[in-house]
């Protein structure tokens, strides 16, 4: 069973990561620093405006990077038949599913929070800030990563499934945006605690909710 | 050896609001192989779907002894990669095997892109997938599609060997396929 669980993890980072035609791991981060770096063309030069706002604009950020790998997720392997081998070897839907959270979060979490670096560079955030929004990401990529697939395989198979799986997470992470992005504010501490339960509950549901979409798309 | 037997009764089918076909009922032990005939759309499809437990069964009961290995139109290997890292995946999943690529004439195409294969190339690599998985019970939906004349020669050999050693294949098929002893099953009797 490990044997199976790390040859599906390993097959996932390839795709995720590396990505062929998809991009990988590249464009999300590419997507975030872009945006980091128009922001302050937008807004000027305002150095105190800038450091103000630059931790929502990371985070804004990061949401809408998150979104970017969301079609190739989970719809290429059904439609490639792989969920149906993979059900008559016993590996249910709900381990293949857990599996790929992992692996979509280790592809855009860790770059993100890399990229999070120069960002706040280009935003003039001071130390203390870069810290706060660098916990309230690492408490919260695990969220969105379960809520992205979570979502992938809920829109897999439908029209405009790209479209909509992104118009799907965007209201149901709110409440990860609020609780980290206002972890900025007073009183962190109790906004990165709640950015990590949201996370949590969002992990734990995953699975399940993923799992049974997947069989109810074989129809 | 493990014991391989398929048993089917009083099975209906159901697609949309449309019954394919009802009460059939078959039955196969080790060793046997059945082709199920018919024109298309008449459920060949269908009815290996709910044998291998992938579609739920409108009406009627289905047990399966036995592994169950699955080929169909799609081969279930990564289109961006090189057949032999495709084909290396399904290996760590199934546990190291044989997938006699010699015999297929697949040892020369491992390097290449599965995208980049042809209609039989793939159906071939499909079977080389199934065969590393060791499964009692071989249900193939129209193996012999996209394949030469040698190939299709090869697949029924293959499937000859399998019955030999003691599994079950239940080949739905609107082409003749050749195997000594193979009973044939026409849908169309069952037809609702």
């Amino acid at each position: 069973m490990i044997g199976r669980i790390g040859a599906l993890l390993k097959r996932d980072l390839a795709r995720l990561m590396l990505g062929g035609r998809g991009g990988g791991a590249v464009l999300p981060v590419l997507f975030f620093l872009s945006v980091a770096m128009l922001y302050p063309f937008a807004v000027g030069p305002d150095a105190p405006l800038l450091a103000r706002t630059g931790g929502g604009v990371i985070w804004v950020a990061a949401l809408l990077a998150a979104i970017l790998p969301l079609d190739r997720l989970v719809e290429p392997d059904i439609d490639m038949g792989l969920f149906d081998q993979w059900a008559l070897r016993g590996i249910s839907e709900e381990l293949v599913i857990a599996v790929r959270v992992l692996a979509h979060w280790l592809s855009f979490g860790p770059p993100l929070m890399l990229a999070a670096l120069p960002a706040s560079a280009l935003l003039g955030l001071n130390g203390n800030t870069l810290r706060i929004v660098e916990t309230g990401l690492l408490a919260g990529t695990p969220g969105l990563a379960a809520l992205g697939v979570t979502v992938a395989a809920l829109t897999a198979g439908l029209r405009g499934g790209a479209a909509l799986s992104g118009l799907l997470v965007i209201p149901m992470a709110v409440p990860i945006l609020i609780f980290g992005a206002g972890s900025l504010g007073m009183g962190g501490e109790s906004g990165l605690a709640l950015t990590g339960a949201a996370s949590l509950v969002l992990l734990a549901i995953a699975p399940f909710a993923g799992g049974a979409a997947v069989r109810a798309a074989r129809g | 050896m493990q014991e391989a037997s398929i048993a089917v009764k009083d099975l209906a089918c159901r697609r949309g609001d449309r019954i394919l076909f009802r009460g059939l009922t078959l039955r196969l032990n080790q060793g046997e192989a059945l082709q199920i005939a018919g024109s298309n759309g008449i459920g060949k499809s269908s009815l290996l779907r709910i044998v291998a437990g992938l579609a739920p069964a409108f009406s009627g009961s289905v047990e399966v002894c036995g592994s169950i290995g699955l080929i169909d139109e799609r081969p279930a290997l990564d289109p961006m990669q090189p057949l032999g890292k495709a084909l290396a995946f399904w290996q760590r999943i199934d546990g190291a095997a044989d997938n006699e690529l010699a015999r297929l004439g697949l040892s020369g195409l491992l390097d290449v892109p599965v995208r980049y294969l042809s209609t039989g190339q793939k159906k071939r690599a499909a079977l080389a997938r199934l065969i590393g998985q060791k499964a009692r019970v071989w249900l193939l939906d129209e193996p012999l599609n996209g394949l030469d004349v040698h190939a299709v020669e090869l697949t029924e050999r293959l499937v000859a060997e399998h019955c030999a050693e003691g599994g079950i294949a239940l080949v739905a098929s609107h082409q003749p396929f050749d195997l000594p002893g193979m009973g044939r099953l026409a849908l169309a009797e069952h037809a609702a």
